[in-house]
């Protein structure tokens, strides 16, 4: 017993040195961190008041949880432009230099994603391809209109996706050739006929500006109706499958619910000529003796 | 908990074809994925999938360029493996429907590219990734195969024995990001990391803000070693002010490089006198970067690629996404002016060692893709041949954790037979520094070494592990903040690790991640929600940015020689008597430990002698 009372008042006696030396270090860490912290506010602040060009973004804001956030209201945001500068990247401006808490989904930076759409100025853009130099001040940056908001920016996807899947959205033909190194013969022209439909990057832009699915929860929406146009145009899913696509677009909710007023065809970032899309569905339907609701 | 046979991290093309493949072997499979897997980076890719498809070609010639591309640092049993799939599983996606740019006949089109002998580069468009991304998804979906998206995986369950070569690895630990709730995923069978990319270790990227390497660095810590770091792709045309990419499909339909006197460089300062514009991406971004260095840049920065004498249609048939880009993000029509572009970080062909199956050295974890190195790109990878990588290693990694009978690989991993370790001169002390002061193993305590604990109990534990860190970052009242951290990080590498390197500079580079090491252990976060909280999300990113920051610097300054995208100024010769083999980089003890092993240039019927490279 007695080796080892020596032993724990050494021990103590190091953890209290080890203490007061890991205070020390402490409160000096602290004072770097806050060192850092303000340098980097400085220089923000002086990125800003130095600019030739600020542009002045009010942003809307709006956390379920925090007390302080969860009546919406909008923040002013001065940015300091640069030349080619996006609204995603006044944003990320904003939220590095201004308020970590500022919230958008974003991810490619260059309108392949479809994660950033957004209402800015009054209509659904992506905030990667819109450029602060084409906006009027101030810039209005909100969620997409029609869907909940989960936070700031950020929307929830949910009901997009599920229309999205509603519509069998893959790949279906009866006439695989046998061997696994053989492809199904497509003509170019074919291929020219359904490509804008396949560049849909499911954005959601196109759901959020329409009257109809604002109004109708159920409607497939245009999104869901260029998917299924990609299937039932390509020639290599047969025309048993077009016809079983062609009932699918004839529901209740389905094509017939458009009403031609080419908001989606307007905001769609990729050009897809959506309402031409739909129109296009409705005269085969009409062709194939389907259903008229 | 959830619990699953196979679980997947990630949704990008290796992901899923990954998850397809485990469920196609009747696996109960599920993606974990931060993302929704059509938001993925794959989705960004636009040039194309080499695949020897036609008459005159063959998956030997493809086997060839790609080992000479490499500068003979690939493994030939990888190569060989990702030659000899790619076609079946090219024409597969076009089975799935992809719509494939198509010849006169029908047939899918195929183009040239970069450091090919042969034109065997299949593509739809200039947009061959978001094809090919949302034809899987599709496959996807037709499955039923279960999706948790926005869900950010932030460490693996291992178990912690000694030596990595005995651990198992029993499941996940995720972020719900919509709730903010912290959860366990069990996988009965295997994880496959399918993470992608890394490139925001560098601020000028064509990589997804996303591609954070967080696969790799959760692998590292928890034991499978890092391989090849040191080699990252700097693309030859990016848009100078965003990094957004001009596929090399320019180039491969007959876009031209010039310098600011109008000179077509490629050929009239000697760098490429065979193949021009076509030589590989390593030789052409020096190239570009010489031009800039000696005074023949366009405003110091970039030089121009001119594809306007291929007229108007062939450039909307083959490449009209690159008018789109060049217009929304340069403001320029690339119809009328040549496209201002300058190098980029655009890949990384190192990442978490596997063999041919895709499995690493700890039982149970698997990797594929981008994050993933099978050693199929060596020192340098061939354009188009990331994309095939995905299919191949994907559907393997998948089929073998859903339990199939695969052929033994030749490639083998861990520490195992003929390795040496090595040595490193650093300035700094390496590694270490976590969130607070303690830098274990993720897979648990080294206390708990040798006891044995049930699979759940494991994945449990971790879940308690990460949900302490998470709430020690949010308590913190103040502190610094990661952007700060991750910017100086990001612009270190950009100014000291990039397409030249030296010595002093990549010093400079370690001492700059040992001063952010320090500032991340008072790293905070200032939003305090835990709904969607992507501060949050980015201060976990920050800490994966700074231990592969530190890899790839590491390995950049042991390679002393001049091998595919590593250059070195202090040596300009590639040194095959000492480094034909890999460099190894193994957590130990919150510490990068250097080891190395052979580089196998043996194939199946032949051995691909190094030759040099000229183009
Ligand atoms: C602009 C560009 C163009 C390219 N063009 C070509 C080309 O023409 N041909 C070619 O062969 N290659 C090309 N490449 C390379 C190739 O596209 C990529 O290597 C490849 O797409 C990577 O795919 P992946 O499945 O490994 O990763 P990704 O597609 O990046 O997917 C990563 C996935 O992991 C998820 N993830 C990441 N971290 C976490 C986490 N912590 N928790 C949960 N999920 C996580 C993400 O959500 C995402 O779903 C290009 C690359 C770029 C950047
Ligand atoms: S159709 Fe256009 S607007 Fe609609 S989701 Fe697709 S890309 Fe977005
Ligand atoms: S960030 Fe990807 S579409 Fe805008």
């Amino acid at each position: 017993m007695s080796t080892q009372v020596p032993e724990s008042v050494e021990e103590e006696s190091t953890t209290e040195t080890a203490s007061a030396g890991k205070q020390k270090r402490d409160a000096k860490k602290r004072e770097r961190a806050e060192r850092v912290q303000e340098q980097r506010e400085a220089e923000a602040a002086e990125k800003a008041r130095s600019a030739d060009d600020t542009f002045h973004l009010k942003v809307f804001r709006y956390d379920p949880e925090v007390p302080e956030k969860q009546e919406p209201r909008f923040d002013d945001f001065h940015v300091p432009y640069k030349q080619g500068m996006t609204v995603l990247d006044a944003l990320m401006w904003a939220r590095d230099h201004y308020d970590s808490s500022l919230t958008f989904r974003h991810s490619c930076r260059q309108a392949i994603c479809g994660s950033d759409a957004l209402f800015v100025n009054g209509s659904q853009r992506l905030g990667c391809k819109t450029q602060l130099s084409d906006l009027s001040e101030p810039i209005r940056v909100e969620p997409l209109p029609h869907a909940d908001v989960v936070k700031d920016l950020v929307v929830d996807m949910e009901h997009f996706y599920d229309q999205m899947e509603s519509v069998e959205p893959y790949f279906q033909t009866n006439s695989l050739p046998d061997g696994e190194l053989d492809e199904q013969r497509q003509t170019r022209e074919n291929r020219e006929k359904v490509k804008m439909s396949t560049r849909c990057i499911w954005c959601s832009a196109c759901m959020s500006s329409c009257n109809i699915a604002a109004g109708d929860n159920e409607y497939l929406g245009p999104a869901a109706i260029n998917k299924a146009y990609r299937f039932a145009m390509d020639e290599r899913e047969g025309e048993d499958m077009k016809q079983r696509r062609l009932e699918i677009l004839e529901q209740e909710h389905g094509v017939w619910r458009c009403q031609t007023q080419f908001s989606c065809t307007e905001v769609c970032p990729k050009d897809i000529p959506l309402t031409e899309h739909i129109q296009e569905l409705k005269r085969e339907a009409i062709k194939n003796n389907l259903k008229f609701w | 908990m959830y619990e699953h046979d196979v679980i997947v991290v990630g949704a990008g093309g290796a992901g899923l074809r990954a998850a397809i493949a485990a469920h196609e072997e009747g696996a109960d499979v599920a993606i974990v994925s931060k993302l929704h897997p059509v938001r993925s980076h794959t989705g960004a890719a636009e040039g194309g999938i080499n695949a020897a498809l036609r008459e005159g070609d063959s998956w030997e010639d493809h086997a060839y360029d790609t080992m000479k591309g490499s500068d003979y640092l690939a493994d030939a049993p990888a190569a060989e493996t990702l030659c000899k799939d790619s076609p079946k599983e090219t024409i597969k996606l076009e089975h799935w429907g992809m719509a494939f740019s198509r010849d006169d006949d029908g047939r899918v089109s195929q183009r040239p590219f970069g450091g090919l002998s042969f034109p065997r580069t299949t593509y739809a468009g200039a947009e061959t990734g978001h094809q090919l991304l949302h034809t899987m998804y599709e496959q996807l979906v037709k499955r039923g195969i279960k999706v948790y998206d926005e869900w950010h995986v932030t460490r693996l369950a291992v178990s912690d024995e000694e030596k990595p070569e005995d651990r198992n690895c029993h499941g996940i630990v995720a972020y719900d990001v919509q709730t903010g709730q912290v959860e366990g995923f069990r996988a009965r069978n295997g994880v496959i990391l399918a993470t992608g990319g890394l490139g925001q270790v560098y601020d000028h990227t064509t990589n997804a803000v996303a591609n954070t390497g967080d696969g790799v660095a959760m692998a590292y810590r928890a034991g499978a070693p890092m391989e090849d770091m040191e080699f990252i792709q700097f693309h030859p045309t990016t848009l100078p002010s965003t990094g957004v990419l001009i596929t090399e499909g320019v180039r491969g339909e007959g876009g031209i490089l010039y310098n600011e006197n109008g000179e077509r460089f490629m050929f009239e300062y000697g760098y490429a006198n065979n193949l021009g514009e076509l030589a590989s991406r390593d030789v052409v971004s020096r190239a570009e970067l010489t031009e800039v260095n000696e005074g023949r840049g366009i405003e110091d920065e970039y030089v121009h690629l001119d594809m306007r004498h291929l007229g108007e249609e062939r450039i909307i048939d083959r490449l009209e996404n690159i008018v789109h880009l060049s217009e929304d993000f340069e403001g320029v029509n690339p119809l009328e002016a040549p496209m201002p572009v300058k190098p980029g970080q655009h890949y990384a062909m190192g990442g978490i060692e596997t063999d041919e199956n895709g499995e690493t050295c700890i039982s149970g974890l698997y990797a594929a893709g981008e994050c993933a190195c099978a050693s199929v790109h060596g020192g340098n990878r061939l354009g188009g041949n990331a994309l095939p990588e995905l299919i191949v290693f994907g559907k393997r990694a998948g089929h073998h954790a859903a339990g199939k009978d695969m052929e033994e690989a030749e490639i083998t991993t861990g520490k195992v037979g003929d390795y040496e370790l090595g040595e490193v001169d650093s300035p700094v002390e390496l590694g270490e520094a976590g969130i607070g002061e303690d830098a274990v193993a993720d897979g648990g305590t080294a206390a708990d070494a040798g006891a044995s604990v049930s699979g759940v109990d494991l994945v449990q534990r971790a879940v308690e592990d990460e949900r302490e860190t998470i709430d020690t970052l949010l308590e913190r009242e103040d502190g610094i903040q990661q952007a700060e951290i991750r910017e100086r990080v990001q612009k270190s590498m950009t100014r000291n690790v990039n397409v030249f390197r030296e010595e002093s500079a990549l010093k400079d580079a370690l001492r700059d991640i040992r001063e952010a090491r320090e500032l991340y252990q008072d790293v905070f976060v200032a939003d305090k929600s835990r709904t969607f909280n992507t501060d949050l999300l980015q201060t976990l990113e920050t800490r994966n940015i700074l231990d592969i920051a530190e890899a790839i610097t590491l390995g950049a300054l042991a390679r002393n020689e001049f091998r595919g995208a590593h250059w070195r100024k202090e040596y300009q010769e590639r040194r095959d008597e000492e480094w034909l083999k890999h460099t190894m980089l193994s957590w130990n003890d919150g510490r990068p430990e250097l080891w190395y092993k052979p580089v196998i240039l043996e194939g199946e019927d032949k051995t691909y002698e190094p030759k040099v490279r000229s183009y």
